[in-house]
């Protein structure tokens, strides 16, 4: 058989779970933006920048998951139980930062502050435990046989912590740079005021992970830094430093996309350099694609699904962006 | 905690959050269609009453849907953080469901809400109403993906077990498993039947408080004509339903019927209540109609279907509660099809929208919808014990091999989290309710096309307290 299926499942995989780091990465960045823009008309602006498209970009998570569990139900069950405590902290965060949306705007004006808290508190906390989740996974999930054989608090470490921390910075970058793309005036020069200082910190946090994880495993340092792996992987850093150069020059420049698409390339460049440090594990360091993979029946099934239907998904989301174009202005419209 | 073994905390877990999420999708597979329907009659007939209910429907709405979203992002997740060998076991058969879940149902309802929600103003009045359908579509299809699951869960097959794992190897007879179309209609029924119940406890609350105008009739009239129709087709259902059980889980039949032991010739009564006794092996306080049982159940006076004693003490589920579960849902069933028949008679000489009484009956049973899906899920999920995957992987061999405190303590977040949450949620959608049908809402009827570089601030959200409570709806006008 000319096409391996298993690996297919991964690309997809890992497809889904960009698109929903980086969607639901500028609705969790506008969440943690909050704390720095106390003006309400502000905040009602930044809500309505993805208030119409929220719920989609947080269905690529629900995707990741299902893709997991039909594709590799071993990897799954292994992995959500494994982090079994940041997961579920996760879930509550998201609780909360979704009722938010809705409820924010039905609050009696006395009761609205909840919900502002509720939508900071709820992305702070996704966001962070998200970041601790894939820390945790990186750093490797204890498994005996084929099932999670850790504690409560495996996950617990100080990469994980790190990582979290560093996942909060990437999603703030996306949502500064994403709102000055949607807004105009002083909330877009506070969002490029703002933006500066976060490249700073994702630069920071980029090279912070891509020294520790070589230094803490081997394995990764063997896939990095021998040859002729050097070679061919070279232009991840490049990258890195053109993106994080085009994005600081751009802000200068009454800045409209340029900055999101950068930000976004620097998040696509670090998701990417962790897939590489991983390959071809499922559960690093022990369990690869094939031996984490489900019965072929199973991964045909949901992939002719997947492959067919896939493109349409991304036909009427993109189209739902194109409706809700352009800038956002306050107290346009409906009262 | 209390005792209680990382099982039946993983238990309690998942029946808290389960029991919370069912109510959501239940309104919003019915809201959505209801929604569907009010806006097409907008479209035809171009009456202003339509467009007037829909926004208010869209509003409740929406907050419904959020709290289904949050709720059920939980679901999804806690197969593999609580259940992870139940995934290890059925992931290569529940896996691919809940995948084409998400493709076909949960990216169309988020893909078009945004449109449904706040697109009034971007795009044409006829994309608009598509947008509306195909979020009505996405609910349907959701249920139907996960009813499949879940059906396959109660009455497996089309799989091979291989290397202890279920494969699937025929995925048309595991779609297609014996419960599933009965499972199907059942759910669709009740969450159709249930936002009738809510639609008809909204106008008969607006009734009784005053307020008699199109709008709030028109609602009144919609939902009873629902209930009328809908209910005693969903006791139908439910009766063909109950045989497939009877076929397929005998012994979560046994215990809905209370009924223990066969004595050779004698036919089964139907018992109305009593209390099953585990520990006894037998049902005290019965109180029954001789020979019912065997008449629905067999179709013959003499009929018998195997009792309790007849599986191992191992195998059995818990009487008491699917026994009582169960009479609560048919209860409330039978409650619904009175109410549809008294509409019905008030309907002669315009009584329906003046009679107190029954207007009080409507209202009281707007919960009622709800509250009978609470229960047949029980009736369903607890009548399955002790497996998990009927007769294939048990409830105890499923679970997380998480400790028993860190159960406790996500469950107390749970509970914390959700009580505030869908406590206030629900807090609001009732505001909503009472706020009633807005004449105001027309001023946002649609224009055509795009507004070029415009966005709407939350039209929704415009929602604002109090001033405009009770406004006289202007006369019939056109659509804009």
């Amino acid at each position: 058989m000319g096409v391996d299926i298993t690996v297919i499942w991964a690309a997809i995989i890992f497809f889904g779970v960009f698109m929903y780091v980086v969607m639901d990465g500028f609705d969790l960045g506008i969440g943690m933006l909050y704390p720095f823009v106390p003006a309400r008309a502000d905040r009602d602006v930044m809500m309505n920048t993805v208030a119409p498209v929220w719920d989609g970009n947080e269905t690529w998570l629900v995707l990741g998951g299902a893709g997991l569990l039909a594709a590799f139900p071993v990897a799954y069950s292994i992995v959500l139980s494994g982090l079994y405590l940041p997961l579920i902290f996760m879930l509550l965060g998201l609780l909360f930062r979704g009722v938010a949306f809705e409820f924010r705007f039905k609050a009696r004006e006395r009761e609205r502050h909840i919900w502002d808290k509720a939508f900071i508190g709820g992305s702070v906390v996704a966001a962070f435990f998200q970041g601790v989740a894939l820390g945790a996974f990186l750093s490797g999930i204890p498994v005996s046989g084929r099932s999670f054989s850790g504690t409560a608090m495996s996950w617990f470490s100080p990469f994980a912590l790190a990582a979290g921390c560093g996942t909060m910075i990437a999603y703030t970058l996306l949502g500064a740079t994403w709102l000055i793309m949607k807004t105009e005036g002083s909330l877009q020069q506070r969002m490029i005021g703002v933006t500066r200082p976060l490249t700073f910190l994702m630069l920071a946090a980029i090279v912070a992970v891509s020294a520790w994880t070589p230094l803490r495993y081997p394995q990764v340092a063997e896939r990095w830094f021998s040859f002729p792996n050097m070679a061919f992987l070279a232009p991840v850093p490049a990258l890195v430093l053109l993106a994080v150069f085009l994005l600081l020059r751009s802000l200068a420049r009454s800045p409209h996309r340029l900055p999101f698409l950068m930000a976004l390339a620097l998040v696509l460049l670090a998701y990417t350099g962790m897939a590489i440090s991983i390959w071809p594990h499922i559960v690093p360091p022990y369990i690869t694609i094939w031996e984490a993979a489900g019965p072929p029946s199973s991964q045909g099934f949901a992939l002719v699904g997947t492959l067919v239907i896939l493109p349409f998904i991304l036909m009427y989301t993109g189209w739902s962006y194109f409706v809700f174009r352009g800038k956002v202005r306050s107290g346009e419209g409906y009262h | 905690m209390m005792g209680f073994s990382a099982l039946e905390l993983a238990r309690i877990q998942f029946a808290f959050t389960m029991a919370f999420h069912i109510v959501f999708p239940a309104l919003t597979i019915g809201m959505a269609s209801y929604l569907a329907v009010l806006e097409g009659c907008w479209l035809v007939t171009r009456r202003a009453v339509y467009m007037t209910l829909y926004h208010y429907w869209l509003r409740i709405f929406a907050v419904t849907f959020g709290m289904g979203v949050v709720s059920g992002i939980v679901m999804a997740y806690q197969f593999g953080t609580n259940w992870s060998q139940f995934s290890e076991f059925a992931g290569g058969i529940t896996g691919p469901l809940l995948a084409y879940e998400v493709l076909t149902a949960f990216f169309l309802e988020a893909g078009f809400l945004g449109v449904m929600l706040f697109g009034r103003n971007r795009v044409g009045p006829g994309l608009h109403f598509f947008a509306t359908c195909m979020v009505a579509l996405g609910t349907l299809i959701s249920a139907t993906w996960i009813l499949a699951s879940n059906s396959w869960m109660q009455t497996p097959q089309g799989h091979a077990i291989v290397d202890g794992r279920a494969v699937p190897v025929d995925w048309l007879a595991v779609i297609l498993n014996p419960s599933f179309p009965y499972r199907l209609a059942h759910m669709g029924t009740a969450a159709y039947l249930s936002t009738a119940l809510f639609v008809g406890a909204a106008a008969a609350w607006h009734l009784l408080h005053g307020r008699d105008d199109k709008a709030v009739r028109k609602m009144l009239s919609m939902a009873m004509w629902m209930v009328l129709l809908v209910a005693p087709l969903q006791a139908v259902i439910g009766d063909l339903h109950g045989l497939n059980t009877a076929r397929h889980q005998p012994a979560k039949l046994a215990a809905m019927e209370g009924h223990w032991e066969n004595r050779p010739g004698e036919g089964m009564p139907l018992l109305l209540f009593g209390m099953p006794d585990m520990a006894a092996e037998r049902t005290r306080y019965a109180v029954g109609i001789p020979h019912l049982g065997s008449v629905i159940l067999t179709h013959s006076w003499t009929g018998q279907v195997p009792g309790l004693k007849q599986f191992a003490p191992e195998e059995r589920p818990n009487a008491p509660i699917v026994f009582w579960s169960f009479r609560i849902m048919v209860g409330l069933g039978l409650a619904m099809i009175a109410l549809g028949l008294c509409s019905l008679w008030l309907r002669r000489g315009g009584r329906l929208y003046g009679q107190r009484l029954f207007l009080r009956a409507a209202l009281a049973m707007g919960p009622a919808g709800l509250l009978a899906i609470l229960a047949g899920w029980v009736t369903t999920e607890v009548g399955r014990q002790p497996w998990v995957v009927y007769g294939l992987l048990r409830t105890a061999d499923a679970v997380s091999p998480h400790s028993a405190g860190a159960l406790a303590l996500t469950l107390a977040l749970f509970v914390v989290s959700y009580l505030f949450v869908f406590g206030i949620g629900i807090a609001y959608v009732l505001r909503l309710v009472r706020k009633g049908p807005q004449a105001a809402d027309l001023q946002q009827a649609p224009e055509g096309g795009p507004g070029a570089g415009r966005t709407p601030a939350r039209p929704l959200s415009a929602a604002q307290e109090g001033a405009d409570e009770g406004l006289p709806l202007p006369p019939e006008r056109g659509g804009h």
